[in-house]
């Protein structure tokens, strides 16, 4: 695997984000104790998406690997988001 | 180099490893004998699966009660359900053939992670020990069909979370295999298999892998949102809590329609290279074959609320749902037109796998036609719930994968274990299991359309006939069964010694002695051609 590179994160930049993954999860239970309607469920898939966008980045180093991984990332979660809306199509018309 | 002597190799059944006896079995990573350890655990709780069905039939042979009560009945097709889905048809193909031939089919010497795959096969027997666990422990069997519907599955009085937990870790089984084949199939090929130069077995369980990989987690967190339901009362499902029972059949759907593609698309792949060796001829359209296997993986994500048209979604995501039904059909039937092109014009060898091979084109054809009677939103108002539910998706799934395992096995049986079977009673067991089935099954689908419902022990006068011929069928599918069984046990001993190519196949596992050598090639095979040269021939 000659292409493959080691690429070494600061500890401090792991702590920045395990302090914004803190805040991310205490907005998210903040936001439940607000009455949103539909979109209660869209703030807390939003929110869970970005905190998984960083976990993959940073912590499991999507960010420094070879594009096709992002690009299957990418790809699945396009996949799960597709069956969301199947689903909402469901939930928001009935 | 045919011979293994002339292959300089023993066999993977003669190799002295580390261990004896049982353990050389169950603590071996090499993937041939994980191929056989499927194999014997799936074909043992087929026998147990298919035995429950039996009784049922019985049951059924006349109105009232025959042979069990109410709530037996209620169990015993749960347990049918639960064993056969989830530990004999969704395992079936790829764990045992994929297992033993995938990597011998792209040129490899075993999968990617060997222990892993070793690995899943605990998780098998964990899940299946689990299931039974369920039967005999706490107040009585689980009795919810192998749906595990809520809200009535945390309302039960029987046995419900070791039964939940149990396909929970068979899922966890399916997920790693999947896991496996994948990495395996993306970076284990042999040099010159290009994607476009692999054979359509490996392609279809590449299609199936991916839905492994991503569907079977979303059944997994359903079903432990259902024990956290049962005993933490947290409010998912239930209405009194606050839950949606709609939910459960979204989430629960979602992995399980996907699921129906894990155990037919491998078929369809074993059917590929059924029919193209036995017509001697290459598979017509390559590229849409795989086309369409991809494509059948994918649409069939999106097609599960097809099993709730009358659990009162809105009327949007109705017609999304049955458009997209009919979408996942259009693939399919690219598949049978490809199977039947091949066939054209071919030399055509009439051996017991390509016969295997016709009877699935035949079932599968009845199935798919019923599944897209039932895909239309207004004939299935009045379809669902009832015995043409059941007829249909035992054509697709006994009649698809089922017969696909059979025509497999026949197929690479003398690959597998080096030995040939007696082709006349193969035959009378095939025919025998192709009455048995139809006479089973046909019944049904005309016992629904008069009204009869699925899953009760009971039923008026009006259906006593149909239910006359259906349990006569089972006992004739049965001693099909019976004789298939038999034939290939007793040729384990007394069969003539195969040869490394029997049937004049193309495909890398021809050029191999049968049994296979346990390291599979000497020398890493060079792929200069597609998978299926017939221009020699």
């Amino acid at each position: 695997m000659e292409n493959e590179t080691n690429h070494i994160i600061p500890y401090r930049t792991y702590l920045y984000v395990l302090a914004g993954l803190i805040v991310a999860t205490l907005t998210s239970v903040a936001v439940t104790q607000i009455s949103l309607g539909t979109l209660t469920v869209a703030i807390a898939l939003f929110i869970a998406a970005l905190k998984s966008s960083f976990v993959l980045r940073i912590f499991m180093h999507l960010k420094y690997e070879n594009r096709m991984f992002s690009a299957a990332v990418i790809a699945v979660t396009m996949l799960i988001a597709v069956v969301i809306i199947i689903t909402l199509l469901d939930y928001l018309f009935r | 180099m045919n011979t293994q002597k002339e292959f300089g190799e023993p066999g993977y059944l003669d190799y002295k490893g580390r261990y004896k006896g049982l353990f050389s079995w169950i603590f071996s990573t090499d993937h041939k004998r994980i191929g056989l350890l499927y194999l014997f655990s799936i074909l043992s709780l087929f026998a147990i699966g298919a035995t429950l069905g039996l009784l049922m039939k019985f049951e059924l042979i006349a109105p009232g009660k025959t042979i069990m009560g109410p709530q037996a009945y209620n169990a015993f097709f749960t347990l049918h359900g639960i064993v056969m889905i989830f530990a004999v048809v969704i395992p079936g193909l790829p764990a045992v053939f994929g297992n033993f031939l995938l990597p011998i089919m792209i040129g490899a010497k075993d999968v990617a992670f060997p222990k892993l795959n070793l690995f899943s096969w605990y998780l098998y027997v964990t899940g299946v020990v689990l299931v039974i666990i369920s039967q005999f422990a706490g107040d009585g069997p689980p009795d919810t069909g192998w749906t595990f519907y809520a809200p009535y599955s945390f309302r039960t009085t029987g046995t419900m979370l070791p039964a939940v937990f149990g396909a929970f870790v068979l899922g966890f089984s399916s997920i790693l295999t999947g896991l496996n084949f994948l990495v395996t199939i993306h970076r284990m090929r042999a040099p010159g298999m290009t994607w476009l130069k692999m054979p359509l077995f490996p392609w279809s369980l590449y299609a199936t892998a991916w839905v492994q990989l991503l569907a079977t987690p979303i059944i997994g967190i359903t079903l432990l949102m259902v024990v956290a339901e049962r005993t933490l009362h947290i409010g998912f499902f239930d209405p009194s809590l606050g839950g949606d029972p709609l939910l459960y059949q979204h989430l629960f759907w979602t992995y399980s329609h996907p699921a129906v593609y894990i155990m037919i698309l491998p078929a369809m792949g074993a059917i590929s290279e059924i029919i193209t060796t036995f017509s001697h001829k290459t598979i017509f359209g390559y590229k849409f074959m795989v086309v369409s296997v991809l494509a059948i993986a994918f649409v069939g994500y999106f097609v599960w609320g097809h099993h709730m048209f009358t659990s009162g979604m809105s009327g949007t995501a109705l017609y999304t749902f049955s458009l997209l039904t009919f979408l996942v059909a259009i693939p399919s039937a690219i598949k049978v037109f490809n199977w039947i092109s091949t066939m054209h014009k071919g030399s055509i060898d009439l051996q017991t796998p390509f016969y295997w091979a016709i009877a699935f084109i035949f079932v599968f054809m009845i199935g798919g036609f019923s599944g897209l009677i039932l895909g239309s939103l207004a004939a299935n108002v009045h379809l669902h719930n009832t015995n043409f539910v059941v007829a249909h998706f035992h054509f697709i799934v006994f009649g698809g994968t089922g017969f696909a395992f059979f025509g497999a096995m026949h197929y690479w049986f003398p690959k597998i274990t080096g030995k040939m079977y007696d082709k006349t009673w193969a035959n009378i067991g095939l025919i025998l299991f192709f009455i048995g089935f139809i006479t089973l099954y046909g019944p049904m689908f005309y016992l629904g359309f008069k009204g009869m419902p699925r899953r009760y022990f009971d039923y008026d006068e009006v259906f006593h006939a149909g239910n006359i011929i259906s349990t006569m069928g089972s006992w004739v599918l049965y001693s099909g069964l019976a004789i298939i069984i038999i034939n290939l046990f007793a040729s384990l001993k007394g069969g003539a010694k195969a040869p490394s190519d029997p049937w004049g196949g193309k495909t890398l596992e021809w050029t191999i002695p049968s049994p296979p050598p346990v390291e599979n090639f000497t020398e890493t095979p060079v792929v200069t051609k597609g998978p299926y040269d017939y221009k020699q021939v």
